[in-house]
């Protein structure tokens, strides 16, 4: 039994902001306060700071065969990036792209509970599970790619969706998987020709299907299925000047159906080729201010090295004859693919600098921040280790201005950024931060500090500086026990892997089975995940 | 005493034999041994299956003579210990002995 | 009993369509492996080994005892090999490291090393063998020798695997061989290149000059002539998918890494006309497996080194075979793996002068010299685990027989449980 008084708590889910109340704990969960057996009840007397859930970021690359790949060949981010083992904590190294530990560690460090790995090639899952069991501290689950699927391509092709989803629904289970993602549908099949979609009617080649019927598809299976998280969906043309058409156009074609974009500061460019950059994100934020159904998540910039990685493979290449960077790719069959390519943002570059300011302008111009998500599309956009900067970015308009004075003088030229004096405040990022992203997540443990919830909590020292203060909480408690205090690990500690497994015919299997042995050079039997593999897990329910 | 370029690498002989145990028999037929062309082996004067010794900087192999199909001047010892000592540990800063591409003597015993 | 679906553990293929038949404990058939396969599950051993410590056989706990002794007596032990043990295993054996504070290198030091080096100046464009088998309609085989090495391969993935867009299979794909020998696998091409020895940096770089349209003064490059490398180089610019699989040919000569940066140049530049890939052919059943888990781990694939309390990189500097020729290694823990066999002598025979531990089901030869050994379980034969296929994909090790050997993955906990508890 553990007790937090004195804090201010902010439990944006169950309307709480900044009272003064207490918390209390037990079994790892979060009780009712009357009544307790005090004595013999440990105290955390939480004067003067904050109380929050602690955090849930919906969108992260952090482990698995992309991240693997971006952490092997850049030892150059590594070796100025160590830490040194202790008692209860494993040594690790890396800046944009850290060992598992290290993931593990930063982020209970800043006050992060539990982290979702944002794109997992079904073949491979097994590594990825293999990675999570050496991310310490948070609970975590992985989405699964599906938008380049040849099982689903065909089953759209031939009218059969509801086979595609009984086969969505075994293949979550296959890959202890949490969600359905969504990259540059057929753009990435596509490559594999070396091609590319830029349109949502445009063909994926070989299967005569469009991006639009396999977003439309896999979101009417989300439905069906009941999933606790909406379809998680980068789209097509990421990274091209003028985007955010064909990505109005993609909110537009859900039709009221509900689903998630991610890093949307990527897909909010305006202007013609050639032209420069030019930000689109007040379009964009229009749109998604209209579309109650969707939710997003920013990918903020950070001025500073960063890696690029997403299965969107045709982008990549672009990105390696853009910078001249080293590139990776890797094909996966029958499945999708991906690339990597180390970059780095710098103010006084006015593209980067533009990047930058999109970002930010969808933080402002989006009302609702149980809709708009505080990311950096980890390691993509910037390292997670800078949440606490973008925080005071969005806390501190003053911050904002000073920041905005070092950019290119190009991008500033004629920017929206210097009307937008929008202050969150601390209720607000503690919706975009766990709130939000949990209910968007259908995690109904996470999040909030209501009686049942996980004992997640993160205790702020409440200071001015709000990147001081969002960097190094004074406490964090995982499942009830204080793991971290004042910036350092105290206490091992293995998080929960979360996943899904959504009932299915049996009969699919025949029709899986056959796919299997024209399609894969692995055995049917040998696919799946086995529950084994994760020392500790959960299954989040279905509605 | 002849100067030839020596290859080492792997066969299926040697796959198939590490199962056996590298004291076994078969692991050793299938480990010690020099491969040479047929115009070479005849220009020394060597018959199939006679020993000879190999010569690098680093060390030296008596090794059973056997016909391969490799260029002239080209010889080849499958990776195994009789092949280990014949290379040197020098990487290069790179880990990686140089394996392949040495300089080695053969001369008749 | 028949089992289906087994995955082989023994190279680069893990092919896993392997059907064992067992009776009374004892592997009696095996359908579909190879000979390096078939070898490998029709010589298991099941009974009973005890370890053995100065060649006397002790029980576990006094073994245990042993090895921790010789390894926390080290101010700088080196643990080597991993490539033939499971992913379990060899997370533990990193963990032990960064508690020891040692150098950790695995087989790839001497095989794959200079590829991970290559990869980190210049990437990689890669993809998984089925994309080889269903869209790759030319495949160049560039110092390896797949007959040999990677027997399956051809087979199952790479030349008369027929796939949809192959589905004749050899008759859908050019097949090319690069080497300085006509190997079994340079036989069965459609082109074969035979080099001049250690001149394929020069022939890579030529390559890549008459790609960006480069004159060139000179008319043979390595052995070839200029000519016969620009009709390939318009070949490979005309192919719908384009793959390079290469091996110790490019990594153990001449330039090593250099090599593979120049063919991995090559190859990212290819993709500017169409689809082309490289490829590793890995050589054991695990070694990818030993690069992820040390990479996911530590931030690097090989030669790590934990004496200041972090993973520090240096090839040349931690690999084994340097730290053993300098004599800077003063104990070792050798797993799933025989350095006696193979490495260069003067590194090889300094195991005999430093206390060795050596964990392997077999006694080979490096264990044959080593203070402590610790027979276990074979992955793959007689305990089930993870291993990575050389395009990285994980396949799950089965359980076909029983064992009553612990496997390394156990042994590596006691050695941990223990030293933590010396330490304490």
């Amino acid at each position: 039994m553990l007790g937090i008084i004195n804090g201010a708590v902010y439990d944006p889910q169950n309307g709480i902001d900044g009272e003064v109340r207490e918390v209390w704990v037990e079994d790892g969960k979060i009780v009712a306060g009357g009544g307790i057996k005090r004595a013999g009840a440990e105290i955390i007397d939480a004067t003067g700071m904050v109380i929050m859930p602690g955090g849930v970021d919906i969108h992260s690359h952090i482990v698995g065969a992309k991240v693997n790949a971006g952490r092997k060949f850049r030892p150059e981010d590594h070796r100025d990036h160590v830490r040194s083992r202790t008692t209860v904590a494993r040594s690790g190294s890396g800046y944009t792209v850290p060992s598992t530990f290290l993931t593990g560690y930063g982020y209970a460090e800043m006050g992060y509970t539990t982290v979702m790995e944002a794109a997992t090639a079904p073949l491979v899952a097994r590594h990825t599970h293999e990675e999570l069991e050496d991310t310490p501290m948070v609970d975590k689950g992985a989405y699964i790619c599906m938008g380049n699927n040849h099982f689903i391509m065909k089953c759209i092709r031939d009218g059969h969706p509801e086979k595609a989803r009984e086969y969505v629904a075994w293949l979550l289970g296959a890959t202890k998987g949490y969600a359905i993602k969504i990259v540059n549908p057929g753009g990435v099949e596509n490559w594999k020709w070396g091609k590319n979609v830029g349109e949502l009617d445009d063909e994926v080649i070989g299967f005569d299907v469009t991006p639009r019927e396999i977003i439309s598809t896999l979101a009417w299976i989300n439905d069906e299925l009941g999933l606790p998280h909406v379809p998680h969906i980068h789209c097509i043309n990421l990274g091209r000047t003028g985007n955010a058409r064909t990505t109005m156009e993609t909110i537009d074609s859900l039709g009221g159906r509900r689903a998630h974009f991610c890093h949307l500061q990527f897909l909010s460019y305006g202007g013609e080729p050639g032209t420069g950059l030019r930000s689109a994100a007040a379009e964009v934020a229009r749109a998604v201010n209209e579309h109650p159904n969707v939710t997003v998540d920013v990918g903020q910039v950070i001025f500073g090295e960063a890696t690029t990685m997403t299965s969107d493979g045709p982008l990549e290449y672009r990105l390696h004859k853009l910078s001249g960077n080293k590139w990776l790719n890797d094909d996966v069959e029958g499945e999708t693919g991906g690339g990597i390519v180390p970059m780095g943002y710098r103010r006084n570059n006015p593209v980067n600098a533009v990047q930058w300011l999109i970002g930010l302008e969808l933080s402002l111009l989006i009302d609702d921040p149980w809709r708009v998500f505080l990311t950096t599309d980890h390691p993509n956009a910037g390292p997670f280790f800078c949440y606490p900067q973008v925080i005071k970015l969005l806390m501190d308009r003053d911050y904002r201005a000073e920041m905005f004075e070092g950019i290119h003088r190009r991008a500033r030229k004629g920017a929206l950024l210097p009307e937008l004096d929008r202050e969150y405040s601390l209720y607000e990022i503690a919706v975009v931060t766990r709130a939000g992203t949990a209910r968007a997540l259908g995690l109904k443990n996470k999040g909030h500090l209501g009686v049942g919830a996980d004992a997640d909590v993160t205790i702020y020292r409440k200071l001015d500086d709000k990147e001081a203060m969002f960097a190094k909480p004074h406490l964090v408690l995982k499942d009830g026990q204080v793991i971290v205090r004042d910036g350092g690990i105290v206490r091992e500690h293995q998080g929960r892997t979360l996943y899904v497994a959504p009932p299915y015919d049996a009969g699919i299997e025949e029709d899986i089975r056959a796919h299997f042995a024209d399609t894969y050079t692995i055995s049917f039997d040998n696919y799946p995940v086995a529950p084994e593999c994760l020392s500790r897990s959960e299954v989040i329910p279905c509605a | 005493m002849s100067e030839f370029i020596l290859i080492t690498g792997r066969t299926a002989e040697q796959g198939k034999a590490l199962h056996k145990g590298k004291g076994s028999d078969e692991y050793r037929r299938a480990t010690e041994y020099v491969g040479m062309s047929v115009s070479d082996k005849e220009r020394l004067g060597i018959r199939e299956g006679r020993h000879v010794r190999v010569r690098t900087a680093h060390g030296e192999a008596e090794l059973e003579m056997r016909e391969g199909d490799l260029p002239d001047g080209m010889i080849f010892v499958p990776m195994g210990p009789a092949a280990n000592r014949l290379i040197g540990s020098e990487t290069r800063g790179t880990g990686m002995p140089d394996s392949k591409g040495l300089t080695a003597e053969v001369e008749l015993l | 009993m028949r089992m289906e679906n087994v995955v082989c553990p023994f190279c680069g293929c893990l092919c896993d369509d392997i059907v064992v038949e067992v009776r009374d404990n004892a592997i009696t058939a095996v359908k579909r492996a190879c000979a390096n396969g078939r070898s490998l599950f029709l010589n298991t051993h099941t009974e009973a080994k005890h370890p053995t410590v100065d060649g006397r056989e002790v029980e576990w706990p006094e073994a245990i005892a042993a090895a921790v002794d010789h390894l926390t007596d080290a101010a700088s032990p080196l643990i080597y090999g991993l490539s033939s043990t499971a992913t379990e295993a060899q997370r533990k054996a990193i963990a032990l490291a960064d508690l020891l504070g040692a150098s950790i290198d695995s087989t790839s030091s001497v095989c794959h090393g200079p590829t991970s080096i290559g990869i980190q100046n210049q990437g990689e464009p890669t993809c998984t063998l089925g994309e080889v088998k269903h869209r790759a309609d030319m495949v160049i085989f560039w110092g390896c020798n797949p007959s040999e090495a990677h027997i399956r391969h051809f087979a199952r993935y790479s030349v008369s695997a027929a796939g949809s867009l192959t589905p004749r299979g050899r008759k859908d794909r050019t097949v090319v061989a690069v080497d300085v020998r006509p190997t079994r696998s340079a036989r069965g091409a459609d082109i074969f290149l035979q080099l001049r020895p250690g001149s394929d940096y020069e022939v890579l770089t030529t390559l890549r000059a008459l790609l960006k349209g480069v004159t060139l003064e000179v008319s043979e490059v390595g052995g070839v002539r200029v000519s016969r490398l620009a009709e390939l180089l318009e070949r490979m610019k005309c192919c719908r998918f384009g793959v390079i699989f290469f091996g110790m040919g490019v990594t153990q000569t001449g330039g090593k890494y250099l090599n593979i940066t120049e063919l991995l140049a090559l190859v990212a530049e290819l993709n500017a006309h169409t689809r082309f890939s490289a490829m590793a052919m890995r050589g054991h059943g695990n070694v990818a497996g030993a690069d992820c888990t040390l990479t996911w781990q530590t931030g690097y694939p090989f030669a790590i080194n934990f004496a200041r309390g972090y993973p520090q990189y240096n090839p040349g500097e931690f690999t084994a075979v340097d730290m053993l020729a300098r004599r800077e290694a003063d104990a070792a823990l050798i797993i799933a793996s025989d350095p006696v066999a193979h490495f260069p002598l003067l590194a090889a025979d300094y195991l005999k002068h430093i206390p060795a531990i050596v964990l392997d089901p077999e006694a080979n030869l490096t264990a044959q010299q080593a203070r402590v050994v610790l027979p276990t379980a074979m992955y793959g034969v007689s305990a089930p685990g993870t291993a990575y296929r050389m395009d990285n994909v994980p396949l799950p090790l089965k359980q076909v027989v029983e064992s009553p050997q612990p496997t390394d993955e156990q042994v590596l906990d006691w050695i941990i449980e223990r030293v933590k508890t010396c330490s304490a």
